[in-house]
């Protein structure tokens, strides 16, 4: 059924579907209106069979969800920011434990300076930490993928993460298409976990494991993983067979196949690039667009598929490690080092900077590049503070 | 019931006396010789075991406790056991509840349980959550005092002037930083909680009690139980029990119960012994009795002492100072 609905509240109405027995709620913008959404919903009778938990912080929420998930129960949470990097001993701790737990991630900068606007520094400091990472386009793909992800965690025994872009998402009201909840339930059954916390049947989890063993640990959940790409892709297609829309997977391609130049990205500035492609496309250029869903694990056999007959691959990432560069294109690069193409990093929308067509479009076209493009800078007032900046450290030498 | 003399002691039968004690936590495990923490881990969760008919689901957070049960692929548990982090164990205790709720099985009673560090410092905010939202959870603290699993630091539950690796006395330090001191059973009863007990390894039928009578009640509940440590205090492992039982005789170890807030039993010092007699028994003060101590060292843990006996109403008398 189709709704006028902000971002937040259509995720709060796809959570409250999929029946979690346990909800923990701390707030932090942009994520708040999500759980706000959710606690109400369970509160007038949507979800009578869930458990709302006001918690005391980021930590304890995520903690919870580990012991009702540890306990046979399907739990979620959400956070963002500073609440992850919170909550970030939890985080890999639940992959560690195989707990199949669903967190939203609204994508929202790292202080300081403290700021609240959006970009993906949030979720790129939690992705080493063996969770399924996807990332949501549009809110009618945000709503989707939390439908898919609670049925892509306990296929995998893995917790999944679903990062839809800050206010740009969460806030921004959409037209959405909200399933029914037979729809939902036909799609995903109850949770049955193999072992759980039970008095019946007493196992001890959370042991402490020896060099002897942990490696072993670890390749095992990389090949978890890996294997993760093909569940991912089939409960995409089961999706769109019981639902009739292209949602999730591992990335989607926009006019690829005979494309010169392919620009990636994730989440909403898809959107945005695929109107600049077309505006080019329009005046004879052959731009294509990939947008990546699956972050962790990363597609690298899905991107070489597409883009083995590419000129140059422009990377724009809303997130880059400081000392080195882009995340997203050093990825992209060692996905493609067998294939002769020249990946582009370009850095945008830090801390909520605005992400233009226009600014797009110009480095878009440009025939060289610098090593790392940041999209926007104001290069004045960075040329400015950069020459006291090395003033200062430099002392009496220069 | 509570304690208060020997006879009443004499009355009841422990579950550890008992031929079919449940053995929760088994032998074999790498617990140091002599530890105190090991003892008031198997009595505690065995009088909750047997109160319960072994429907329970222990969460345990990191430290000693959980380092020398669980190393894999050994386990020395017979409940279901559950450890996460160093700091979570009251949140995760908080969703097994949930859980449990969720699926009908309120039957089925949580236990969280942890070291000092995990309690008084680490996990304090899930800990005040836990009991601020008054979830189904009894929370069992075993004190000994620092951080014992990382080689003896300072946490917030050393005593005054004890020596530690991060509190080495010198010529002009005398151990561990003065403090106002952390008092997490008070810090419990500020929640206004149904049920507070502090419990020691030296008087285990008290320590049964209070867990039986603490696993039956529902919302959050606090015990806190004394166990000392030979490696971390400096004592012969043989005497752990006798430095238990000397931290009650003195005071700076208190027994009592509050319920929602209020204290309503405290079991009262037959022998009451000077502060001097129990830090002499440990190297952990050793520095208050050398040629450097001065003079009002013992002084400042006898305060607290006969403020313990004033306040929790151990004694009639209280030694001077």
């Amino acid at each position: 059924m189709l709704y006028q609905l902000e971002g937040s509240q259509a995720i709060a109405k796809a959570v409250v579907l999929c029946r979690p027995g346990v909800v923990c709620a701390y707030p932090i913008t942009p994520q708040t209106h999500i759980v706000e959404g959710i606690g109400e919903l369970i509160r007038s009778g949507d979800l009578s069979e869930g458990e709302f938990i006001n918690v005391e912080s980021e930590m304890a929420a995520l903690s919870v969800a580990i012991g009702s998930q540890a306990t046979g129960v399907r739990s979620y949470t959400a956070t963002s920011s500073q609440g992850l990097l919170y909550m970030m001993e939890a985080v890999y701790n639940a992959s560690g434990m195989e707990l199949p737990i669903v967190m939203t991630l609204g994508n929202r900068t790292i202080g300081a300076p403290i700021n609240i606007w959006n970009d993906h520094s949030d979720a790129m400091a939690a992705r080493d930490a063996g969770w399924i990472m996807l990332f949501a386009e549009t809110n009618q793909e945000a709503l989707d993928l939390h439908i898919q992800a609670f049925k892509i965690a306990e296929k995998m025994l893995c917790p999944t993460m679903i990062c839809v872009d800050g206010f740009i998402l969460t806030h921004a009201y959409e037209r959405v298409d909200i399933p029914f909840q037979e729809e939902v339930d036909e799609f995903l059954p109850p949770y049955v976990p193999n072992i759980y916390m039970d008095e019946r049947n007493p196992i001890a989890v959370g042991a402490m494991v020896s060099p002897e063993y942990f490696m072993e640990v670890r390749y095992l959940a990389h090949r978890k993983q890996t294997d993760a790409l093909e569940i991912i892709s089939l409960v995409s297609d089961e999706f769109k067979r019981q639902f009739s829309r292209d949602s999730g997977g591992l990335l989607r391609k926009y006019h690829t196949d005979n494309a010169k130049t392919v620009v990636i990205a994730m989440g909403s500035v898809s959107g945005t690039i695929k109107d600049v492609v077309d505006e080019l496309n329009a005046s004879g250029e052959m731009f294509g667009v990939v947008s990546l869903v699956s972050y962790r694990p990363f597609p690298s056999a899905a991107l070489r598929m597409v883009l083995k007959n590419v000129a140059k691959v422009i990377v724009v990432e809303k997130a880059f490690a400081l000392g080195i560069g882009g995340f997203l294109s050093q990825e992209v690069e060692l996905a493609l080092k067998d294939i002769d193409v020249r990946v582009i990093s370009v850095v945008a929308g830090i801390g909520g900077r605005s992400i233009t067509r226009n600014l797009l479009k110009e480095c878009f076209l440009k025939r060289t590049h610098e090593q790392i493009t940041f999209l926007g800078l104001k290069e004045d007032i960075a040329a400015e503070k950069y020459t006291s900046l090395k003033l200062h450290y430099l002392g009496g030498m220069i | 019931m509570s304690y208060s003399t020997l006879k009443d002691v004499e009355e009841f039968t422990t579950v550890q006396s008992s031929h079919d004690r449940p053995n929760t936590l088994t032998s074999g495990h790498r617990g140091c010789q002599g530890c105190g923490e090991a003892l008031g881990a198997r009595c505690a969760i065995d009088a909750a075991h047997r109160e319960t008919n072994g429907k329970i689901i222990v969460v345990n957070a990191t430290g000693c406790l959980e380092v020398f049960t669980c190393y894999f692929p050994e386990n020395s548990w017979n409940v279901p056991w559950l450890h996460s982090l160093f700091g979570n164990a009251p949140a995760v205790a908080t969703g097994v509840a949930a859980a449990l709720r969720r699926q009908g099985r309120d039957d089925v009673r949580v236990i969280a349980q942890g070291g000092d560090g995990s309690t008084f410092d680490i996990g304090m905010g899930c800990l005040s959550g836990m009991f601020d939202r008054n979830d189904d959870v009894l929370y069992i603290c075993y004190d000994n005092q620092a951080y014992m699993n990382t080689g003896v630091q300072r946490s917030g539950a050393t005593p005054p002037l004890a020596r530690t690796a991060t509190t080495l006395p010198n010529k002009s330090y005398m151990g561990s930083d003065s403090q106002t001191g952390k008092n997490v059973p008070k810090i419990a009863m500020a929640h206004g909680i149904p049920y507070i007990a502090t419990a020691s390894i030296a008087n285990i039928p008290d320590l049964e009690e209070k867990v039986r009578r603490a696993i039956g009640i529902h919302g959050a509940r606090y015990v806190h139980i004394h166990v000392p440590c030979p490696l971390g205090w400096g004592y012969p492992t043989s005497e752990t029990i006798k430095i238990a039982r000397l931290a009650i005789q003195c005071g700076l170890f208190p027994l009592f119960e509050a319920e929602h807030g209020k204290q309503v039993r405290s079991t009262q010092i037959e022998d009451l012994i000077p502060v001097e007699e129990y830090l002499r028994s440990q190297k952990r003060f050793a520095h208050l009795f050398g040629k450097n101590a001065p003079a009002d060292a013992i002084g400042v843990l006898q305060n607290i002492a006969n403020s313990n006996i004033e306040l929790y109403r151990l004694s009639g008398g209280i030694l001077n100072a």
